[in-house]
């Protein structure tokens, strides 16, 4: 096994590399993607070894770069596009939902459009406006669209490549705060029957209580997870991995065996994912819980100014305050 | 409505006999071959010198004759199974015939276009059964064509959206190498005026110029955006918005087909050549409304609307093949009843269309399927089975 220690953002570029390598139709599309390989250089090093017309350096309007990635994939291209910073995607969510979404169901299947589009996700950075935003539920709200996130290196290694190989319209959200953590990564790992891209997976065992994130938070979840042990209660951690569809299969299993679930993200609670997430277990599990299902998110307000965005976050403490109420009932 | 454009006489070449710079006084620049009376032009200039002409056979001349008649007359039927409640909707083409059948035969089989919900000449052009597009506006489908097979995508409803799919795949083909010599491929956007105004046609403008895409945008001035006129979107005339993107444009009498036929064609063997895009602003009027839904006396007067009467597409070209003795009036007579017989014909055919099975909403969300989807189909499959055999 070729197992290298890498940060995510280094697995991405490597799972990126791999893909152009492994299909001409693949090209890689966005602001600044080429010499610079990216304001987070995940694309770093790829226009230089596979040319301009691979990777290309696209004009400053994402609706450009979504509307004409769908061109591209009518034509038979795989277009990854990479859309600089969440707060950016806005430019490009008519065409994406709009067009992305609904082609290969108003074609009734005669057209796909099998893109990625990677948007660098979520806070933590001290990063000034617009910058640091969580914008996965307008996405997931969308039939057509498949929204999946990475936690780690590995996820990061294979997930791209899976999405990149599926027909399917793929948001694909990078924890850009948990770019640079390191994990080992399996570089040999095949892409069609390793873990499938739209799975769930229990990340750290445990019986009290069980906790569900995605993205950068798993992180969070699995530190949380550390400190009660320390105080003697085992919680679950449940990393997602895709937000839409919602595999929930391996989270019923795991709350009907818990009694208790608290789910994490950073996006604002009111209409998020963890709203949904609260009502499928309800309908599923009810007569298993033990208390309701707690959330643990950004609050409903804009993303706020870096200086107190460590508040705002979901942290450790936040996750431990919740899992403490669910055992309050 | 935009007015006359008088710097073009001061770049004006000399016009050689039979060839005109412009139309008749009072019209905007514009290139025409076939005048409202049904006079022939030779040769027509564009803006930047090019010189405009075609040269068809009599069966060639007549065959566009026909493809207009049948055109408008499809539009009409469509037109009338809206009012009689057997479409939701529909968006005619009425006044837009030559524009549409121009281009669109001016199109070779490897070239793709990208329409907006209008082109339904356009598509008829391409070979495309026209109820096809009917099978949208009655609610029964989205469209049923396959678009690679017939290189003609999707009606895009959203304005201006098809104009950057243009550009993407107009991208793929020059990294495709498919440009260079008559056996490329070039690739046509069409929109409207209105959607001149909108961020993406801007944006697809950009693109493909930088990019050097070989790619026509078709414009179609009809002059209205539903209600609102064209001084509410533009100040400049539309075709001289390519200059600034760093293409060429020009402007030609959309009510006449042959100019229509021979700019576009122009345009395509030069996208395809490897010269990259260029604007056409087809310049016409739509006749009726924008869609059935809306009432035009409301926003218009009456008096323009005759003043473009005037400009019939069809009754030009009938004017010169009759002036020429391409055709007399068996032909008009046969192609009369065609049109008659095709347009009954298509009236059964929508009568006769089925309503989707309703699970059949489940079908192509996805292309590798989604497991809550499934779920939710065989729910509700469920729940439709537990009617069967009541009242219900």
């Amino acid at each position: 096994m070729a197992t290298e220690t890498l940060t995510l953002g280094k697995a991405l570029n490597t799972g990126l590399r791999r893909a152009l390598e492994n299909d001409p139709k693949v090209v890689i599309m966005g602001e600044d993607v080429g010499k610079l390989g990216g304001v987070f250089r995940i694309t770093d090093g790829l226009q230089k070894d596979f040319g301009d017309q691979r990777v290309i350096d696209t004009p400053l309007a994402e609706s450009g770069i979504i509307g004409t990635a769908v061109g591209l994939a009518i034509r038979g291209f795989r277009p990854v596009c990479e859309i600089q910073f969440d707060g950016f995607v806005y430019p490009a969510y008519d065409q994406i939902v709009s067009q992305v979404a609904k082609m290969h169901y108003r074609s009734q299947g005669k057209v796909r459009i099998p893109m990625v589009i990677r948007i660098p996700f979520g806070g933590g950075i001290g990063a000034v406006e617009h910058h640091s935003e969580s914008p996965e539920a307008y996405f997931a709200h969308t039939a057509g669209l498949k929204v999946v996130s990475c936690a780690n290196p590995q996820d990061a290694y294979v997930m791209i490549q899976q999405a990149i190989a599926s027909d399917d319209p793929i948001v694909f959200l990078e924890p850009k705060r948990r770019y640079w953590e390191k994990g080992p990564v399996d570089l040999e790992a095949p892409i069609a029957d390793a873990y499938p891209l739209h799975s769930a997976r229990v990340v750290r065992p445990g019986t009290d209580a069980t906790v569900l994130a995605y993205g950068p938070m798993v992180r969070t979840a699995l530190d949380a997870a550390t400190a009660a042990a320390e105080d003697g209660r085992e919680l679950e951690v449940i990393d997602l991995r895709t937000l839409s569809p919602l595999d929930l299969t391996a989270v019923y299993e795991s709350v009907r065996r818990t009694g208790r679930c608290v789910v994490v993200h950073e996006a604002p609670g009111n209409l998020g994912l963890g709203s949904e997430i609260a009502a499928r277990i309800t309908e599923e599990c009810f007569y298993s819980l033990e208390s309701p299902v707690l959330r643990v998110t950004g609050f409903d307000t804009p993303y706020p100014a870096a200086r107190v965005e460590e508040e705002y976050l979901p942290d450790l403490d936040r996750v431990l305050d919740a899992v403490d109420r669910t055992f309050g009932w | 409505m935009a007015k006359g454009d008088p710097g073009a006489a001061a770049r004006s070449k000399r016009a050689a006999p039979r060839t005109r710079r412009a139309a008749a006084a009072g019209e905007p620049e514009l290139v025409q071959l076939l005048t409202p009376e049904g006079e022939r032009i030779e040769t027509a200039l564009g803006p930047d010198g090019t010189e405009y002409r075609v040269d068809f056979t009599d069966e060639e001349y007549r065959g566009l004759y026909r493809d207009l008649v049948l055109v408008r007359k499809l539009d009409a039927e469509a037109t009338a199974l809206q009012r009689q409640g057997e479409l939701g909707l529909w968006a005619s083409l009425l006044g837009q015939e030559a524009a549409q059948v121009g281009s669109g035969r001016a199109l070779r089989t490897q070239d793709m276009a990208f329409p907006t919900y209008r082109e339904h000449g356009v598509l008829y052009c391409r070979g495309i059964d026209p109820i096809m597009p009917l099978g949208l506006f009655r609610g029964v489908d989205q469209g049923g064509w396959d678009p690679n097979e017939f290189k003609f995508n999707m009606y895009t409803i959203v304005i201006g959206a098809q104009t950057l799919h243009a550009t993407g795949y107009a991208m793929g083909v020059a990294m495709d190498g498919k440009t260079g010599g008559e056996d490329g491929e070039a690739v046509i956007a069409y929109f409207g005026d209105g959607a001149t105004s909108q961020g993406d046609v801007n944006e697809s403008f950009v693109w493909a110029s930088v990019f050097n895409a070989p790619l026509v945008f078709f414009c179609q001035n009809n002059q209205y955006a539903i209600s609102e006129p064209l001084e509410r979107q533009t100040r400049v005339p539309l075709y001289r918005r390519a200059g600034g993107f760093g293409f060429p444009g020009v402007r030609v009498d959309g009510n006449d087909v042959l100019a229509s036929y021979a700019v576009t064609r122009h345009a395509l063997d030069n996208a395809r050549n490897g010269q990259g895009p260029s604007l056409i602003e087809a310049y016409t009027y739509r006749m009726g409304a924008h869609t059935t839904s809306d009432d035009p006396t409301r926003y218009r007067i009456a008096s323009e609307v005759e003043a473009w009467q005037a400009k019939d597409p069809i009754a030009r070209m009938k004017a010169f093949l009759t002036k020429q003795k391409i055709a007399d009036e068996s032909f008009f007579t046969e192609v009369d009843e065609q049109a008659r017989t095709e347009s009954v014909h298509l009236r059964e055919r929508v009568l006769a269309m089925p309503d989707p099975q309703p699970v059949s909403m489940f079908d192509h969300v996805y292309p590798n399927g989604s497991p809550e989807l499934d779920e939710q189909r065989a729910r509700f499959s469920q729940y439709m089975e537990s009617f069967e055999g009541s009242a219900h």
